[in-house]
This record gives C-alpha cells, sequence and structure tokens, in this order.
C-alpha cells in the first residue's frame, strides 16, 4: 500500500503541538520522561520511523512534520498500551496518536484500504458498505422474534446496540443470533435499531476521523431519542467505549454495560441452565478496549468459569498488559498495509500464545476478534485445531439453545 | 485552463434494484442515489490537472439527492465552481441531460470537459459523446490518463488487453474518462463540513428538457438469478468441456 | 432507406475485435426480423483481408491513410456520410473503446435514437439491454426508420458470425479526411512485468487450496492457455507464492472480471469482498459447503488437480 505524502507545510509543528495541549490531559504530554515505555510495550513499536515516545521528542525539537512525512503513524492500533503504561499518564493514545492520524487525513495521506471504509461510513452507516436495510437480517430465524424498536415502539429495559460487525459480518451473525437467543431465554425485554443503527464510529474516530464519529454520535444519538429504555447493552467494546467516554461530550448520555457485565449480574439465573458440558481448555482474549481501556476482566472470565467442563487458562499477555488482535485504529481496515510493513500479524502473535497455553478454545469478547483469530489460525501451522468463540457462543451452546 | 466536469447520480447497486409496478421503471422507494464511478474519476483527473498546471476546475451537476455533499466534497478537493441544475429531472435521459450541460457549458466556455466515459444505467448512449456533438468538439473516450501541452491535451486511450494509444487532441475538447490517473481521494469529514460554510453552489433552473434521441422502454425486469451455483458433474474432461464452452460463450477466451 | 442491418468492425493492429463477430451474429438474427441485408462496415488502410471470415451478406470497405489508426473524428467523418446515403434500418457498433467514441456521437449528429448496451434480440426484433450491473434488463422496440445500437457480447457466441465464405466486398470512396481534430501519436504496449489484476476480463485466482508453490505453475498455465492471468487469495499471497500485486480480497484488489475461476477458494467474506462483483464466478472447490458456491454461478467439487489438466488440454484444442 502506497501513501503519497504532500508536501506539508512547517508552520504546523506548532500549532499541532498548542492543539494537543488542549484536549483532555493534553497538557501531560509536556511531562513526558521520554523513557521510551511507549515505544517498547507499543506491538508494532519496533516497526515505526517514529513510536509514541519519539513524536513527543520530535514535536520538542519543532520537527514533527517529518513524522508526517513517514507513515508510521498508520501501524498504530489504538491499543492504549502506552498511556496504560506511561509513567507520567499521558493520554498517548488519544491525544497523540489520534490527533496525528487527523492531521493525515486532512492532509489526504490515507491507505486505500482505509479510505473505504471511511467512505463507506460516511455513505452507508458502516464501514462494510452493506445496505442499511439489511442491518437487521441475521435476525432472521429467531423465535421470539427479536423486537425491532422502529416496529413495536414499545418501551424496553435494554436497548441492545448491536454494532456493524456483529450484524453484517457472516462470521459474526452467529454470535450476534446466540447472545438473542440467551437474551430470549433470559425474559430480558430488549430491543434493536436494526436499519436506524448508524456505525458507533469509534474505530474510525481512532483512525484519524473526528468528524466522520461526530456525525454518527448525532446520528444515533437522534434514533435514540425516540425510544424509552432503561439502558444500553452492547456486545461490542468499541461500541460501549464511545458510547460510555465519548458519546455524553457530544451530548447523547445513557447509562451502557457490556454484555459480560449485564450476565454476570444474571449470573445466578444462568447457572442452572448452563447444561451441556464443554470440557475444553479456553483461554480468555482481553480487547483492548474492554479490559486495559475500561477496566472489565473479570466478568467474561467469571461467565466462562460458570460453564461446566471448562478449565480456564491465561495467556502470557494478559488482563492489563493483553496483546491487541490488531483490528483497532483503523487496524480493521489496515491488514494489507501492516503486513506489507512488519510480515507478522498481531492476531498471529496471539493465536501462538493460544496455542503456547495449551488452549483448546480462544474465548473472545469483541466482534473484530473472530474474523481476525480464524483467519490467523489458517495460516499459523501449530494452531490448525484452535477454536475461537466469542463468550455468548459458549454460553449458547452450553444452554443447548 | 478551464476544466468543467459534469457529472450524474445513478442508482447504487448495494441496494436491491427492483422494477416498480409499471413494469417500465425502477423501484424508487428504496433506491439510493450514488455518484458514478467514472464521474468521479473525472473530478479526480480534473483536480489532478489543476494541481499540476494551475486553472479552474467547475463540477456540474442535476439536482438529486446528496448531490450538494457530493459538490461540497468537490470543493474540498480543490473544484473551483459547483453548478447544481435545478427543475425536474424525473423525465430525464442521457439526451435530455447533454443538451441541459450543454447550454451551461457554452456560457462556461471551458477549454476542457471531463466526464465519465459511460454510467451503468445508460440507456441512450453516453454524456460525454452526445454532449460532444452538441457543442461541437472532439472526442475521446476510455481515456486513463491526461497531459496538457501548450495548445493541445495528450490523452491515453485504453483498449482491451491493456493496449495504450495516446491521441492528441484539438481543445476545446470533451473526454470520456475510464479512471484517473489516481484515485479518487479522501476527503475528512471534517473538511467537508468546513467547505460547507465557505463554497457556494450555484443554482441554474432548466428549461424543458428535450428527451429526442432516447428510446422507450416496452419492458424492464430482472434477469432470473440461481439462489446457489449450478454444480457442473461428471468426469474432469466433461467438466473442463462445458467449462470452456462457458467461457468461450462469454466472450473472454 | 433499406432494411439492412449494418455492422460497423472493430479491429486493431491487424485483428478483428471477438466483438465484432458477435455483432454479425446478433445482426443476422436481427435481419431474420428486418428481411434486409447484414452489411459489415469495415473502415481503414490495406486492410481488405480482414474482411475474409466476416459472416456478412456483404462488406462496405473504406480505405484511407488517414483510417490507418481509429479515430472518433476520422471513422464520424466517414460514417455519417455513410449512414445518410445507405439509410440502414439499424446500425450496430461495439460497445467498446471504438464503438462508444462514436455511437453518441452519430445519434446526436443524424438525431438518429441509440439503444445502449444491447446484450442480444428477440425473434420479435426487440432488443434486450443490461443496464445496472446486470441487475436489470430492459426490453424494447428499435425505432423506425434507424437506430444506433451499441452491443456487448455474451448473447451470442463469436463463432455465429463467422464465415468460411468471404463476402463480397464493395469500396466505397472516402470523404475528405482533412482537418481532424485528433491524432494518434503513439500506442504503448501493455507492460506485462507488472500486470494490472483489476484490468483483466477473465481471472484464475487460487486459494489454500493450491496447497504448495511448485502448484502455482500448473495455475499459470492454466491461465497462459485462457490468456489470463493468475491472482490469489491472502493465503497464498502471505507465504510469498504469489506477490502482492496479484492479492484479491478486503486488502488487495477488488476486481470485476467478466470470470473469475476460483481454484481451491472458500469463499472468507473478506476474499469476497474483493471479488463478489464479478460477473460470472466459477468455484472448484471439494468442499461442497464451502460459502464461496453461494456467490458462484457454476461449480463443481471435483479434485482441482484433475480439473487444471483437463481445462488446459480443453482450451488449447478450442483456439
Amino acid at each position: 500500500m502506497e501513501i503519497t505524502l504532500s508536501p506539508l507545510s512547517s508552520t504546523i509543528s506548532k500549532s499541532f503541538v498548542q492543539n494537543l495541549y488542549k484536549l483532555e490531559d493534553g497538557e501531560r504530554v509536556k511531562t513526558c520522561l521520554q523513557c521510551g515505555t511507549c515505544s517498547g510495550v507499543c506491538p508494532f513499536g519496533y516497526l515505526m520511523k517514529y513510536p509514541p515516545g519519539k513524536i513527543i521528542g520530535a514535536t520538542r525539537a519543532d520537527i514533527f512534520e517529518q513524522v508526517l512525512k513517514t507513515d508510521t503513524v498508520w501501524m498504530c492500533v489504538s491499543c492504549n498500551a502506552c498511556a496504560t503504561f506511561c509513567p507520567s499518564q499521558i493520554p498517548i493514545t488519544a491525544v497523540l496518536m489520534t490527533r496525528t492520524k487527523e492531521e493525515m487525513l486532512l492532509a489526504g495521506n490515507i491507505p486505500s484500504e482505509l479510505q473505504s471504509a471511511l467512505e463507506n461510513t460516511q455513505r452507508y452507516g458502516n464501514p462494510l458498505g452493506e445496505s442499511p436495510r439489511k442491518r437487521a437480517d441475521w435476525t432472521a430465524g429467531i423465535q421470539p422474534e427479536v423486537n425491532l424498536l422502529a416496529k413495536t415502539r414499545q418501551p424496553v429495559d435494554v436497548l441492545w446496540f448491536v454494532g456493524d460487525y456483529a450484524s453484517y459480518h457472516l462470521r459474526m451473525q452467529s454470535a450476534t443470533k446466540a447472545f438473542a437467543k440467551i437474551m430470549n431465554l433470559l425474559g430480558v425485554k430488549y430491543g434493536i435499531l436494526g436499519p436506524e443503527e448508524y456505525s458507533d464510529g469509534d474505530s474510525q474516530r481512532m483512525a484519524g476521523e473526528r468528524g466522520l464519529f461526530e456525525m454518527m454520535a448525532q446520528k444515533n444519538g437522534q434514533v435514540f431519542r425516540k425510544y424509552k429504555f432503561q439502558e444500553i447493552i452492547t456486545t461490542d467494546p468499541h461500541a460501549y467505549n464511545a458510547l460510555k467516554n465519548e458519546y455524553p461530550a457530544l451530548g447523547v448520555s445513557y447509562p451502557v454495560r457490556h454484555y459480560t457485565q449485564f450476565l454476570v449480574e444474571h449470573l445466578g439465573e444462568i447457572k442452572p441452565l448452563l447444561k451441556k458440558e464443554i470440557k475444553a481448555r479456553i483461554a480468555y482474549h482481553d480487547p483492548c478496549y474492554l479490559g486495559r481501556v475500561n477496566g472489565i476482566f473479570d466478568e467474561p472470565r467469571n461467565l466462562l468459569a460458570a460453564i461446566p467442563g471448562v478449565e480456564l487458562v491465561e495467556m502470557s499477555h494478559q488482563r492489563l498488559n493483553s496483546l491487541c488482535c490488531g483490528g483497532g485504529g483503523g487496524g480493521m481496515w489496515l491488514d494489507g498495509f501492516q503486513w506489507e510493513k512488519a510480515h507478522a500479524r498481531l492476531s498471529e502473535w496471539r493465536v501462538r500464545e493460544a496455542v503456547a497455553a495449551q488452549a483448546d478454545i480462544l474465548a473472545v469478547a469483541c466482534p473484530y476478534e473472530p474474523p481476525r483469530f480464524e483467519d490467523a489460525v489458517k495460516t499459523v501451522q501449530a494452531a490448525s485445531r484452535l477454536k475461537i468463540k466469542e463468550i455468548a457462543e459458549l454460553l449458547a451452546e452450553s444452554m443447548d439453545i | 485552463m478551464k476544466i468543467a466536469v459534469p457529472v450524474k447520480f445513478v442508482p447504487d447497486l448495494v441496494e436491491e434494484i427492483t422494477v416498480d409496478p409499471s413494469g417500465v421503471s425502477l423501484d424508487t422507494s428504496w433506491l439510493r442515489l450514488v455518484i458514478n464511478e467514472f464521474d468521479d474519476h473525472a473530478v479526480e483527473q480534473a483536480i489532478l490537472l489543476k494541481e499540476k498546471n494551475g486553472g479552474q476546475v467547475s463540477v456540474l451537476a442535476a439536482e438529486a439527492e446528496g448531490i450538494d455533499d457530493f459538490l461540497f466534497a468537490s470543493a474540498a478537493k480543490g473544484a473551483d465552481q459547483l453548478i447544481k441544475l435545478t427543475g425536474d429531472f424525473s423525465t430525464a435521459n442521457n439526451h435530455a441531460l447533454a443538451r441541459t450541460f450543454a447550454e451551461v457549458l457554452r456560457e462556461l466556455k471551458p477549454d476542457l470537459i471531463l466526464t465519465g466515459v459511460q454510467a451503468h444505467n445508460d440507456l441512450d448512449g453516453s454524456i460525454g459523446p452526445l454532449l460532444a456533438e452538441y457543442l461541437g468538439m472532439p472526442y475521446v473516450g476510455y481515456v486513463a490518463g491526461v497531459t496538457s501541452t501548450s495548445d493541445k491535451v495528450i490523452a491515453r486511450k485504453e483498449y482491451s488487453g491493456g493496449l495504450v494509444a495516446e491521441v492528441e487532441v484539438n481543445l476545446p475538447a470533451v473526454l470520456g474518462v475510464q479512471a484517473a490517473e489516481k484515485p479518487p481521494r479522501y476527503v475528512a469529514y471534517s473538511k467537508i463540513r468546513q467547505v460547507m460554510s465557505t463554497a457556494k453552489i450555484e443554482g441554474r433552473a432548466i428549461a424543458n428538457l428535450d428527451v429526442s434521441g432516447g428510446i422507450a422502454i416496452s419492458r424492464l425486469f430482472q434477469p432470473e438469478v440461481a439462489q446457489k451455483a449450478t454444480m457442473l458433474e461428471g468426469s474432469p474432461i466433461d467438466i473442463a468441456e462445458k467449462l470452456i464452452g462457458i467461457i468461450k460463450e462469454l466472450g473472454t477466451l | 432507406m433499406s432494411q439492412d442491418v449494418f455492422v460497423v468492425i472493430e479491429h486493431l493492429r491487424g485483428q478483428v475485435s471477438d466483438t465484432s463477430y458477435v455483432m454479425l451474429a446478433g445482426a443476422r438474427h436481427l435481419s431474420q426480423t428486418f428481411g434486409g441485408n447484414v452489411t459489415a462496415v469495415l473502415l481503414g488502410h490495406n486492410a481488405q483481408s480482414l474482411t475474409g471470415n466476416l459472416a456478412a451478406d456483404k462488406v462496405l470497405y473504406v480505405d484511407h491513410a488517414a483510417l490507418a489508426d481509429f479515430t472518433s473524428d476520422g471513422y464520424l467523418r466517414v460514417l455519417t456520410e455513410l449512414v445518410k446515403e445507405q439509410s440502414p434500418r439499424a446500425v450496430i457498433l461495439g460497445h467498446s473503446s471504438i464503438g462508444m467514441d462514436i455511437a453518441s456521437v452519430l445519434s446526436a449528429k443524424l438525431g438518429l435514437p441509440i439503444v445502449s448496451s444491447c446484450r442480444n434480440f428477440t425473434a420479435e426484433g426487440k432488443f434486450v439491454s443490461q443496464i445496472c450491473g446486470g441487475k436489470i434488463m430492459a426490453e424494447g422496440d428499435i425505432p423506425a426508420p434507424c437506430a444506433l445500437i451499441t452491443m456487448v457480447p455474451g448473447g451470442y457466441k463469436a463463432e455465429a458470425g463467422q464465415s468460411t465464405q468471404p463476402p463480397a466486398v464493395t469500396t466505397v470512396p472516402a470523404p475528405s479526411l482533412d482537418g481532424l481534430r485528433l491524432a494518434v501519436k503513439k500506442y504503448i504496449e501493455p507492460d506485462t512485468s507488472d500486470v494490472d489484476i483489476a484490468k483483466e476480463k477473465m481471472l484464475v485466482s487460487v486459494g489454500r487450496g493450491i496447497q504448495n508453490k511448485d502448484n502455482i505453475e500448473l495455475a499459470n498455465e492454466l491461465a497462459a492457455a485462457l490468456g489470463c492471468v493468475v491472482s490469489a487469495s491472502r493465503p497464498v499471497v502471505d507465504q510469498g507464492w504469489m506477490p502482492t500485486t496479484r492479492l484479491v480480497g478486503k486488502s488487495g484488489k477488488k476486481v470485476k472480471p467478466k470470470v473469475y475461476l476460483a481454484l481451491g477458494i472458500s469463499g472468507a467474506p473478506e476474499h469476497v469482498e474483493g471479488m463478489g462483483d464479478s460477473e460470472v464466478i466459477v468455484a472448484v472447490n471439494t468442499d461442497a459447503n464451502a460459502p464461496i458456491f453461494n456467490i458462484a454461478k457454476y461449480g463443481t467439487t471435483t479434485d482441482m488437480f484433475d480439473l487444471i489438466p483437463a481445462l488446459i488440454e480443453k482450451a488449447k484444442q478450442s483456439k
């Protein structure tokens, strides 16, 4: 993937840095110790011409435009490892990497794969370029029928924000259906937006499209206001992050939980329903935006531990230092680009860790992961027997629904 | 050099395209319109020429849902003038559109007109060559690159199999663009929003449409689509024979 | 005023295009309704030998140095006069880089209606055109007294437009061809070292089922026999068996060829994203449940290592 870099003005350094300081906690950039932890813990840090620490160094040396002349920043998968381990607690991902990507986009420097995902989001409300009319097609065949709020217009307890990949991606639809069946079995009064739902926009935001993100938030906000519900539950950690941490500042504020938090609350009712044994060693992968960024580590594990026959094992990267699958920050749409640079995929690395932990199943809780890990399993010989399963799929399997 | 780019919106094939009860028009209830891909390339090629040689780019379009966003995005890419033809285009065919564009273009007097070589909903010819004749200009289509010399342009005309002819064309001329030298650039949404407050779309009301030269359709229908693949049976040689026959019929062998 | 159907023959560098033969076959079908002759119109310079196998009742041949290369202006000068004089019932041109440069211009110049993307004619002499990426077909009458038609391949076999009996050739003097507004300066050969799979009309695409690098040779042989090139899905490219320029899929190129032959490709969404718009997909996969069969028009579970040699043989035979 080639990026042609157009000549950029040298005054960009100063204004860029001034604008950084205005962002939330942005002033912390000034306290960078140049310790190199961020660059070291960054999964692609070794490949970047300007890993995070060096970008800060470049702004200090007033040569930030040099950074924009490289394509370094597109290797960032917004996994937040840098920000998590920074001793000065600089929100590196949100402030530095995202803003740098925004500058790249404004200059028109963007890998073409990413371009289509962003253009699709603008045109169809989802990065896959699928027709919005088909967003609820996955519900076909589920009994009782999944409640489409536009049709029934009844107040519900839970608005289930399904998300792009969960709605459209063929592999993910089975996980989405599994969760619908679990909700039905538990008798939860819920509804979905279907064709009225827009992309949460969080990954597009982290890929530098702030304007697009705000448009998605605005549109979703308008739809939310039409209906009555107590809380939003989502199966997508990126949507969870957007709804919880970003939407409120834009005037769209609702209580929101990830589905694992919701189900754990109902563990008492769920346990007796887990009739079938799943005899397997299961390694749980902490998704970046559920675990590291939002501190939810135990609930998914508690759900898995409740399934009879399951032996939970941990991989070498876990919890706070979990290894990103490579899908965030635009990574989902930069596979070709990243492969050209790295000839290694984070998803393949992770799959090897699962094998090393002697796991039979790699359990996930984010819709980016099953397609990415299943793809990785195809090319990693040692992992040919590793199964990838969404927690909802495992629960549904054990519930025999 | 003054470049004009007339564009049109076409049905988006991402949606299901169906025929309405009349049997002679498309069902518009779920029809989504999108820029004709080749016209998108024409805009990009125009901007590339402006970046290389200076000059002015005007983008013209008939009003349709989503046209304003597209025109603003063109401005964000570098277009200088945005013209929207207003009126009732429900009965317009390519001949009518080309005649309407020609009226405005005669006023604008561009040196070069770039437009998409075709659109997937073309039934009565394509806009580029029609426009060329209405304006009395030469036309070259299937263009995948344009270089300007002192008083002419060199168009890279593509033939099948990858053969390219460099054709020198007198100006003013109309070129039918197959592909721009670079794929259409991305415009950050915030940039489009910014442009909305600074760029102006000029509206030009149209007179009556002249659709002569078009043809009447007696029937629109969807071809039969098999749900699953037709499985070929037999020995490898049997299957190979059938496949080669199919490929020959499709004209690619 | 006649009921003849004219076909404007397309040729480039000594070769008549396949579309020309398809048009002749279509013209023959259409002339059954109109009752007139099929007249091939050939413009060129020292190109009379190209008329030899045209399946036409007669050929109108115009020779001029300025017609040695195709230019829209050159052809238009000749055809405008010819069509005005001869008043045929219909004039068929190719929906191609040649036909499309002149068809609509003629329509505007002569005030004649024009039908685009015609695939075939019906027994009643109606046109059937395909539009909207092949999703919609349009049928209608061919307006009298004369209409222009651009044709796409797919409705008739090229063989039906070829004949072993050379037709009678009438040479028609060319009008003045001075002062043309455009000229071909040079031709540039396709760069075979750098294949752009997105431009190919047919692709032989291999997936994991190809199993190893050595078998890629077999795919290359098949592609050569079919006159196209090899593309691949991601696992093949990742292994380094094919260069990234041949990658089809979400992280590679998006292709829309007329024929996509998928060998040992399962049809995962990421791959389909790159080739789902292909006109005709032929899938070869030993797994009957492979998702590729949901989007393919034709399929077979025959082992591709048995099928490929057979395909190579049949392809060579048919040339």
